[in-house]
């Protein structure tokens, strides 16, 4: 390895980058922009615009709406009075839920009797409808429950105290914000992103150009180019993890729990695996329009086997493993522990050692691929 | 192979597929010395130049440059070589200072050495007042004499120019000449590849290559004095077409092309010069009488490329 070649490399990287002030534009301010449209889209379930058919229209069945728009799931949005109405707002999108109340509601609890309230719910969105049902139940419950009370102690009965109190703690997300875990995610998701679309260009943007065949005569080996065209992509990698993280605490309100220093130590590691990645493509494919196509069968599957979106632990087996073959699995599984739980190495350093030997590996194979031939 | 032989070349051969580009060429090429490979586009000349710089692997055959096996050791080949191939080379967003600096920096100079080589070199192919300009903004001439200079900037000791002046105007051929001409007097070896069969009359020595098979080489004197090529003449004409269509066909006539304003002929032997006279007189053609002349490079291609 001869620094002074790789170095001359990086050097006219830094200096093509910076001469073409679109693409540092574009490049500097994509990131954010992905991470501001990945915040705001990942707010959560709360604030349902609700629609409500109350035919009772008493006490009691303001009292269990108030009960609804307490939980903060519900929003009591439009007034129906009739059961077209409700199923009109609700086909339209306008509400996603429907609540309607019996006219004799009232009637049923002052007679001892059990009313029965219909919650209908847009279940088009299972995972949001799921929310919302449970947080009806529960309401239903808490709603009963006091209900009981009442009628025991009105007919002069003590009542007591049993059962089981469950003291259910949020911990490192204590106040269970969406943005908080989506945020980091957006941060690994966009690196991989920007970092392999960076790196595809450079070595089949040469081979077009004709260069390619120029640098070959030349003594440079193929591991010093490689070096020399990922250390300005690391650069601007790094100044891009920083805005992101800059806009993450005093945009989105995201503290990083834990060590930045290890933090950025990782960004490291990563860089090794998704720029290998795309220089790997890159060494592979005759023209950049032929290396956009090959990067779509790393992306797609990293993006959703990583855990960004579905849990790995809810995969079937076999994607599981498969999803094992991600790096962008075990910097997820980094980014989050450092950012939102806080854990140091003592945790993470299995993730640490996978990625740093994916990376190694991408790299080397990508070195070896390229032979410094262009036929 | 010894010490004054750059370039030793047995049975080079590359098929790509079932196309044979090169087959089983051999040649020798001295130190210090322009050697000329000419043949028409597509002929297996870049193929060969590729396939000596280590960019293609060959199909068989061996090379030795400046004593070193190109398959063995192309490391060492390459710290001594210096290429320019036919396409463009430059990087548009780069200017000329960069482009040279950024070559400079690959062969390890720096500091006082690479600034000092840098000048030399920007005055000698006559870009100094366009130093800070963008490769990408340069003529198509400037553009290729600052490839040349990229290419000689480590002074190598051998190069290899692949059409180094295609697509150049006749002023800058000439100067390009000029310093690869200055550059052999240095000691530089130099194999260029061209198809402008004029240029070729600088070079010390000539191959001429076709369907990727050497067809006949050495000096230019000694090509042009072939036996194959027979006895050549050259008919002065009002009407060099009309004479061409006439002569063409006669059965003693090897082959005959226009040359310039004049018609050149090629016949088996002098004995036919006679016979073409006669001819021309017979049919009452505005020509002067036939009268032998050296061939030109043009001549000889043309004859040993023809089926005899």
């Amino acid at each position: 390895m001869n620094w002074r070649r790789a170095w001359t490399i990086a050097l006219k990287e830094y200096t093509q980058f910076f001469r073409d002030r679109r693409t540092v534009a574009a490049t500097m301010l994509m990131p954010l922009i992905q991470v501001v449209l990945y915040g705001y889209l990942s707010s959560d379930v709360r604030y349902q615009p609700t629609v409500v058919w109350d035919l009772s229209q008493s006490a009691e069945s303001r009292q269990l709406l108030e009960a609804f728009t307490n939980s903060q799931y519900f929003s009591m949005k439009y007034r129906a009075t009739s059961m077209g109405g409700v199923v009109r707002r609700i086909a339209d999108g306008a509400a996603l839920a429907g609540i309607v109340i019996p006219p004799n509601y009232a009637t049923l609890l002052h007679q001892g009797k059990t009313p029965q309230v219909m919650v209908a719910v847009d279940a088009s969105d299972a995972t949001a409808a799921r929310t919302s049902l449970s947080v009806a139940q529960a309401i239903g419950s808490s709603v009963s429950a006091n209900i009981e009370r009442k009628a025991i102690a009105a007919r002069g009965i003590p009542i007591p105290h049993v059962g089981v109190d469950i003291r259910a703690r949020a911990w490192y997300n204590t106040a269970l914000r969406q943005e908080v875990f989506i945020v980091p995610g957006v941060l690994a998701l966009v690196m991989q992103f920007t970092m392999t679309f960076l790196s595809m260009s450079t070595i089949v943007r040469e081979r077009e150009l004709g260069t390619l065949e120029q640098l070959v005569v030349s003594p440079i080996r193929s591991s010093e180019l490689m070096l020399g065209k990922m250390l300005p992509l690391m650069t601007i990698g790094y100044i891009n993890v920083t805005a992101i993280l800059l806009m993450a605490i005093f945009w989105f309100g995201v503290p990083i729990a834990g060590s930045v220093i290890l933090l950025y130590f990782t960004v490291l590691v990563f860089f090794f695996t998704t720029l290998g990645m795309g220089i790997l493509v890159s060494t592979i494919a005759k023209t950049y329009i032929q290396a956009t196509q090959l990067i779509q069968f790393f992306l797609m599957p990293s993006m959703l086997l990583s855990g960004f979106i579905f849990p790995v632990d809810a995969m079937p087996v076999a994607l599981r493993a498969l999803s094992y073959l991600v790096p962008l699995t075990y910097f997820l599984t980094i980014v989050r522990g450092i950012i939102i739980k806080g854990i140091g190495i003592d945790y993470l350093w299995p993730q640490i050692a996978l990625l740093a030997a994916l990376g190694l590996g991408v790299f080397v194979f990508a070195v070896t691929r390229f032979q410094k031939r262009i036929d | 192979m010894n010490a004054t032989t750059s370039v030793h070349v047995e049975k080079l051969t590359k098929r790509f597929g079932a196309f044979v580009a090169v087959d089983a060429i051999s040649f020798d090429i001295a130190a210090g010395e322009i050697w000329g490979f000419l043949g028409p586009n597509g002929s297996g000349k870049s193929t060969t130049i590729r396939m000596l710089c280590g960019v293609l692997e060959p199909t068989s055959g061996t090379a030795d440059i400046l004593g070193f096996n190109v398959a063995r050791n192309p490391e060492a080949v390459k710290l001594r070589i210096g290429y320019m191939s036919q396409g463009s080379t430059l990087w548009a967003d780069l200017t000329v200072q960069e482009h040279l600096r950024f070559y400079a920096g690959l062969y390890g100079m720096s500091g006082r050495e690479r600034e000092e080589r840098i000048s030399s070199w920007v005055q000698r192919v006559g870009l100094s007042e366009r130093r800070e300009q963008l490769a990408g903004t340069l003529p198509g001439g400037y553009r290729k004499r600052l490839a040349l200079a990229c290419t000689l900037l480590h002074a190598p000791q051998m190069i290899f120019l692949d059409e180094p002046t295609a697509g150049v105007d006749p002023v800058s051929r000439r100067e390009f000449w000029d310093i690869i001409v200055g550059l052999a007097d240095e000691g530089t070896t130099v194999m260029v590849t061209t198809h402008y069969l004029d240029e070729a009359e600088h070079c010390n020595r000539l191959a001429m290559i076709y369907n990727g098979t050497i067809v006949a080489s050495g000096t230019p004197e000694e090509l042009k004095h072939l036996p194959q090529i027979g006895t050549m003449v050259e008919v002065l004409s009002s009407d060099t077409v009309g004479v061409l269509d006439a002569v063409e066909h006669l059965p003693f006539v090897r082959g005959a092309g226009l040359y310039g304003s004049s018609l050149h002929v090629a016949l088996a032997d002098t004995s036919d010069i006679e016979r073409l006279n006669a001819a021309l007189a017979e049919h009452d053609l505005p020509a002067e009488a036939a009268r032998p002349v050296l061939p030109s490079l043009e001549d000889v291609f043309s004859a040993v490329v023809q089926p005899q």
